[in-house]
């Protein structure tokens, strides 16, 4: 038997979104994608709590949850990251810019820097490959990346 | 029908064959490994995964997997043409490439379809090097997971999840990450795991076995100031003989005591005299439960539910906390072995309890989980020390050189070793029920019966209801097994859907004889049928076949425990259960 | 008079809404807000020169406009008449503005389909569609055509499935309509996940009345009441503009119960994609909206017999029903006269890479490499040399020269060794090294790969390791061999369309460059001087001036002093630890002194 933890502010919060889809487990994924998006990430207990009320087994759960690659367990950073190394980046220079990326930060791919602010992931294709390579952080998309252009573009989130 | 040609061979075969099976009709072999079938137990596993069984079909343009691609008319089918041998062969040694190569310390070697495969292939070196999944290792009270050897197949996935709906298990992540595993990856201890242990039984390789516990059991026998006892299951008696190169059915209780006694154990008794009390105590418990609810008590909780089965204890642990009353609290036939070894058998031979170390025999992985409960200690002294599956003590018996075969029939010990054709039962589904009705019906009606065999309640149906005449009150019995079905049946009482009196419950296929801890079936419910077959033959030959009979179990009552569900009864052969559900808690409260 | 301004995701990473903002303010200014309205539209297709603003209706066509553009824009143009040549596209060859989109090069060659409408209509305005000829097919369907008539149109048409294999459309409705069920489903994959093809987006975002439409067509033509679209969650813009869409057919009568009073009723839900490019294949996608792990499962069943939920379903692509409604106005006949025999009609391309015109393209089939890459894409980038170009993303493959002057549709591209796959189009100059875009790929399918096969699975991770070690420098002709071996296995039994091509990048660069594997592999080089580990950066002694700025800006510390003082220079020469180096290129590009280089 695990006891889970949660916040009451949590539960009713996920217990709402579960219930907006009549609790129906064909709608995990809908119901996963709203409570990402309120919490920013799914963790252990949020899944269980998500499944207690879908009448899911866990297992089933955690299951979709890592399958699908927008789902992440991980919080995120402040200003999330996300280089994307879609072909058509990749043959303008993408890795670069993300080495570029993990240099300045100092961390490797999926990790979030120590003070919470910058976490760094990849992705595939935002399609804007007319701008290519680019990367998003946050919403705003940057374009016609160099590997130059990094240490700047952190700084702008800096101060 | 359609025709087809398999190999230049002309097939005929019913509309929506598999090509597989099709094959097997005309005694074609083709390889598989994910394929996974409970003949007459709508259950089936094939996910198509492992692309072993890949076929050439003339037309088409890639191979076809036989196991679920159906036949069409005119179908030209080759199992063993150079590219299909060529191809069967890259896809297992790439499976190979990701498996760890240590066969010689294994415990599935000798029983692993990985290996027999790879020797069918005649695969002497692997081609492909690079990178071999790592996971840690987990080891429950029950089963060992080492996902290292998992190879996909999802056998265990299906089991877990279609046949007994547990769902501990599930795929997890994806691409060559991709693994089965509990929830997050935690310990199965920690999942809703039954321990039901189907998961180890349909496991081709070595990524799910049971824990071994022989190693304790020879040190505890080589210990002079321990008396070992040893207890055996009735569907160990007609199931030990596979491992020795003797037919499915085969009954070597009699090979068996001798075995043990070779092996060293003190004393050779056997579960089955448990079951006649278990049939004493949970019999009182339901007529008392009929009795009262004749009399209009509405307090009464019917049906009373069998609690044998420590898998399906789980289960209703985990999935059922609203019912927990509804179980009869009747300990399980090894457990109350072990408790009367230990108080009654004990006091009657002068032994302290610590002294004793009680070893069971079982076709069962959940019972070594069972005997760790700690409602089954007395001050951390468990009444059961060690529970070993059947398979363990095949390799026990081997590793001493002994061959089954060869030895003589004997007898077990007294008073612990005698049983009736009742107690014999208790390792088929509807077994128990059986022995409970044969004794029920005398103290309910007070009458002798004519014919003591309830075919009514035998077969392998998942779920079977039945009508029994209690001498013009009719009593109705429901029969389940496998969780999935016990869960239908379950589902039926608590939404008041169906009014049974009393529901028997196992969690494996077939109950006992399809236990998770006896040979490898393989998935031919042929051998677990000649087992439950073997087992009736058994109960037939027997002179006494009513629990209530059983002169020992009399003189048990007689000299020390007094009536069934009396006072000393409930406290060492009665239980209670607990809510193991998940439970949400808001933090900070 | 209108001013369109594109709002696709390309232009707004370029503060195209900065734009609109400002040619709202500034019209308003002038009052000239009822006159001349502005209208926020989905991909002009060439990304390349974005932003663009278009106006109407002397359609001119400004490109790479910046916000401070506007006031001139509105004052120069919308005032007083005059164009602002400035903003103009310059044909790069005879410099010369031109200021009509169709005789740029860029638009010359297409035609426009499926992307009809995409710059054209404000998105989320229905009543834009409507005078452009929306819904029209779908009224003259529920009035004029039983549902065999409306299949039998398609089939006639040869509409294939834009998506991947390019099944016949036509045949795959006919299928699901003989399929008598309570329920059946009509369902849009719009889970665009091919790196590298954006053109679904770009419709959904441009046009998505017209997938509405097309949607409720095949509704009627197989016999279902309910469409699905299954849609990417990292499209947002699409998403809200695909939800405009319905709510606004829903209250012109075009969804739902009744529809157009012909007692037909048809409505569409989103369903979302969580990232996993193997839900392309129907029936992964299918498991997914059923909220489970998207793994695909053998077929038979095909979900023509059993679907979403276990009922008939149709799966079409978001490109493939865009074509349905002009097939249903225009007549199938005249869908014929474009494209080839086999593959009638059009084909959006996502044409990316070293090229000159990035964007969207729409092109009849039978057109061939040349005239895309040339004529439309302007040419290789910086006046390079045109190496490869790769179709179909991770299930198709490279083309080389060779085949510039094939005429592409399905069949030839699958001949050649690739595949019209989703449509992405990415050229490569003699700065992509062949043997690691095949990694590129692999490593994008191992990500991808469901795991479900053992093929796929493990198959797929050994490719990978096979071309990281010939990238490394580490390759035996042995390991090529077995490249070949091993791809060829895997296509023939992996479960899926994603595993049953995926070693089509790795077989066609074998094919096409061999000589390329066997110099990293024989004589460990790598003519791309994109391998890092086949790469070895050196100082020049001679040429070093010691200033050490190489050194300062090295991330791992690899650069020291050389303890040798060049004839002419003061300070010590610089020696990279070739031990320590991580390749980077960091001290190259800060050296003035051209005294670095890579061998």
């Amino acid at each position: 038997m695990a006891i889970i933890k949660l916040s009451e502010d949590k539960v009713r919060v996920i217990k709402d979104i579960c219930a907006s889809f009549g609790n129906k487990s064909g709608e995990i994924i809908n119901v996963l994608h709203q409570v990402q998006g309120r919490f920013g990430y799914l963790s252990a207990e949020v899944q269980e709590e998500v499944a207690h009320e879908l009448n899911m087994s866990v297992a089933k759960v955690y299951g979709i949850v890592s399958f699908y690659s927008f789902f992440t367990m991980q919080p995120k950073g402040e200003h999330p990251i996300d280089v994307c190394l879609g072909t058509a980046c990749y043959v303008r220079g993408a890795e670069k810019v993300l080495d570029a990326f993990s240099r300045q930060l100092n961390v490797k791919i999926g990790e979030c820097t120590p003070d919470g602010k910058f976490s760094l992931n990849t992705l595939r294709c935002v399609g804007a490959c007319g701008l290519a390579p680019v990367a998003m952080i946050g919403d705003k998309v940057y374009g016609r990346l160099t590997p130059d252009m990094i240490p700047g573009i952190i700084a702008e989130y800096n101060n | 029908m359609i025709n087809l040609t398999i190999d230049n061979k002309p097939v005929q075969v019913e509309e929506g064959t598999t090509i597989l099976k099709a094959a097997r009709k005309a005694g074609i072999h083709i390889p598989t490994l994910c394929h996974y079938e409970l003949k007459g137990m709508k259950l089936e596993n094939r996910p198509g995964g492992c692309r072993v069984c890949v076929v050439e079909v003339k037309g088409r343009r890639n191979l076809a997997p036989a196991c679920a691609t159906d036949c069409m008319e005119g179908m030209e089918v080759f199992t063993h043409s150079a590219r299909v041998v060529n191809a069967r062969r890259t896809v297992v040694e790439l499976i190979l490439s990701d498996h760890p190569a240590d066969c010689l310390t294994c415990a599935k070697s000798g029983e692993c379809e990985l290996q027999s495969l790879a020797q069918y292939l005649g695969i002497r070196d692997i081609p492909f090097k690079g990178e071999q999944s790592h996971y840690r290792a987990d080891f429950s009270p029950s089963i060992v997971r080492d996902m290292d050897k998992c190879i996909m197949c999802r056998r265990c996935e299906t089991m877990c999840n279609k046949f007994q709906t547990v769902g501990a298990l599930s795929g997890v992540n994806r691409g060559f990450k991709a693994v089965v595993a509990p929830a997050f990856e935690q310990d199965l201890q920690d999942s809703p795991c039954t321990f039901c242990g189907q998961c180890v039984m349909a496991c081709p390789v070595g990524a799910l076995t049971e824990v071994d516990h022989t190693r304790q059991v020879i040190n505890a026998i080589n210990d002079p100031k321990k008396t070992v006892v040893v207890q055996t299951a009735p569907a160990v008696r007609v199931a030990l003989g596979e491992e020795f190169g003797m037919q499915p059915g085969e009954i070597v209780t009699g090979k068996m005591a001798a075995a043990l006694r070779r092996l060293g154990f003190d004393y050779v008794f056997d579960t089955d005299f448990a079951a006649d009390l278990t049939i004493m105590e949970e019999g009182t418990e339901l007529l008392g439960r009929i009795s009262k609810a004749m009399a209009g008590d509405k307090s009464v909780r019917l049906p009373i539910l069998t609690s044998c089965c420590p898998g399906w204890v789980n289960f209703f642990e985990h999935n059922f906390p609203d019912m927990l009353d509804v179980p009869s609290t009747a300990k399980s036939p090894q457990q109350m072995f072990g408790a009367i070894t230990k108080s009654y058998w004990a006091q009657k031979m002068g032994l302290k309890r610590e002294d004793i170390v009680c070893v069971s025999i079982m076709p069962c992985v959940a019972k070594k989980y069972e005997c760790q409960r700690d409602e089954f200690k007395v001050d951390g002294n468990p009444d059961v020390d060690y529970s070993l599956t059947t398979r363990e003590l095949a390799r026990f018996i081997k590793q001493y050189n002994l061959n089954l075969k060869d030895l003589p029939v004997e007898d077990f010990d007294s008073p612990l070793g005698q049983s009736t054709g009742a107690a014999v039962i208790f390792g088929t589904t509807g077994g128990v029920i059986e022995a409970a009705t044969r004794t029920a019906y005398e103290v309910f009606t007070g009458k002798k019966l004519d014919k003591v065999d309830f075919t009514e309640l035998r077969g392998m149906e998942g779920i079977r209801d039945a009508h029994v005449d209690f001498n013009g009150t009719d009593i109705h019995i429901g029969i389940a097994h496998g969780l999935s079905n016990a869960r239908r049946l379950l589902e039926m009482v608590r939404n008041g859907e169906a009014q049974f009196h009393a529901i028997e419950v196992m969690a494996c296929p077939g109950g006992c004889v399809g236990g998770a801890g006896q040979p490898y079936h393989h998935g031919n419910t042929e051998i677990i049928q000649k087992r439950a077959d073997a087992l009736y033959r058994e109960d037939a030959g027997k002179p006494i076949r009513k629990s209530h009979e059983n002169p020992d179990i009399q003189t048990l009552y007689k000299e020390f425990l007094g009536e069934p569900c009396g006072h000393l009864s409930h406290e060492l052969l009665h239980t209670h259960y607990f809510d193991r559900t998940d439970k949400v808690v808001i933090e900070g409260k | 008079m209108h001013v369109l301004i594109c709002g696709g995701t390309g232009c707004k990473s370029s503060n195209s809404l900065d734009i609109i903002d400002n040619f709202r303010t500034i019209l308003k200014e002038k009052n000239l807000q009822n006159e001349v309205q502005v209208i926020k539209t989905g991909c002009f297709g060439f990304c390349e020169k974005g932003p663009i603003v278009k106006i109407m209706p002397d359609n001119t066509f400004y490109t790479q406009v910046k916000p401070e553009d506007v006031r001139r824009i509105v004052e120069e143009h919308i005032v007083k008449g005059r164009k602002v040549p400035e903003l103009l596209y310059m044909n790069p060859e005879n410099k010369e503005h031109v200021s009509d989109s169709k005789h740029m090069d860029f638009y010359k060659k297409q035609i426009r389909i499926a992307l009809r409408n995409c710059g054209f209509v404000d998105p989320e305005n229905i009543e834009e569609s409507i005078s452009r000829g929306g819904y029209e097919a779908l009224a003259k369907c529920l009035t004029e055509m039983t549902p065999e008539q409306v299949i039998a149109e398609m089939k006639a048409s040869g509409l294939r499935g834009r998506g991947g294999a390019g099944f016949p459309t036509g045949l795959k409705w006919e299928l699901c309509a003989k399929n008598k069920a309570d329920q059946k489903y009509v369902i849009c994959n719009a889970d665009e996940g091919d790196p590298g093809a954006f053109m679904d987006r770009s419709i959904l975002e441009g046009d998505p009345n017209s997938i509405v439409e097309a949607m409720a067509i095949c509704g009627y033509a197989i016999g279902a009441t309910k469409g699905l679209v299954y849609i990417r969650a990292e499209y947002p813009l699409a998403i809200e503009r695909l939800r405009i869409a319905i709510a606004q057919a829903r209250e012109y009568g075009l969804l739902g119960e009744d529809v157009l009073g012909t007692g037909f009723n048809f409505d569409i839900e989103l369903r979302y994609g969580a990232g996993a490019f193997v839900c392309g294949e129907e029936t992964a996608l299918i498991h997914s909206m059923e909220g489970q792990r998207g793994e695909p499962t053998l077929k038979p069943p095909f979900p023509a017999v059993s679907g979403y939920l276990g009922k008939p379903s149709n799966v079409n692509n978001v490109e493939t029903l865009a074509n349905v409604p002009v097939i249903i106005t225009k007549g199938a006949a005249w869908f014929r006269t474009i494209g080839t025999e086999k593959s009638p009609g059009t084909k959006v391309f996502a044409l990316a890479g070293q090229i000159n015109n990035v964007g969207l393209i729409e092109v009849p089939m039978g057109i061939t490499l040349r005239e895309i890459i040339y004529e439309i894409g302007g040419g290789i980038k910086d006046g390079r040399q045109f190496k490869a170009v790769q179709t179909g993303g991770p299930s198709g493959g490279c083309l080389t020269a060779k085949h510039l002057d094939t005429a592409i549709d399905y069949d030839s591209l699958v001949a050649a060794g690739s595949m019209m796959g989703s449509g992405g189009m990415v050229v490569m100059d003699e700065t992509s090294c062949m043997p690691a875009i095949a990694k590129f790929y692999l490593e994008f399918t191992c990500e991808e790969s469901c795991g479900k096969c053992s093929p796929c699975r493990i198959g797929n991770k050994r490719l990978c390791e096979i071309l990281e070690k010939i990238t490394s420098g580490n390759g035996t002709m042995e390991d090529l061999q077995n490249l070949r071996n091993l791809a060829a296995v895997i296509k023939d039994t992996a479960l899926c369309g994603l595993g049953q091509t995926s070693p089509n990048p790795v077989l066609s660069t074998l094919d096409n460059f061999w000589d390329e594997y066997v110099e990293h592999v024989v004589d460990k080089k790598c003519r791309a001087g994109v391998c890092k580990k086949l790469m070895k950066y050196e100082i020049d002694r001679e040429k070093c001036i010691g200033c050490g700025k190489c050194a300062k800006g090295c991330p791992a510390d690899a650069i020291s002093s050389a303890n040798y003082i060049a004839p002419g220079h003061k300070l010590s020469s610089m020696t990279i630890d070739a031990e320590k180096c991580l390749k980077c290129g960091a001290c190259i590009s800060g050296c003035k002194f051209g005294a670095i280089s890579v061998k």
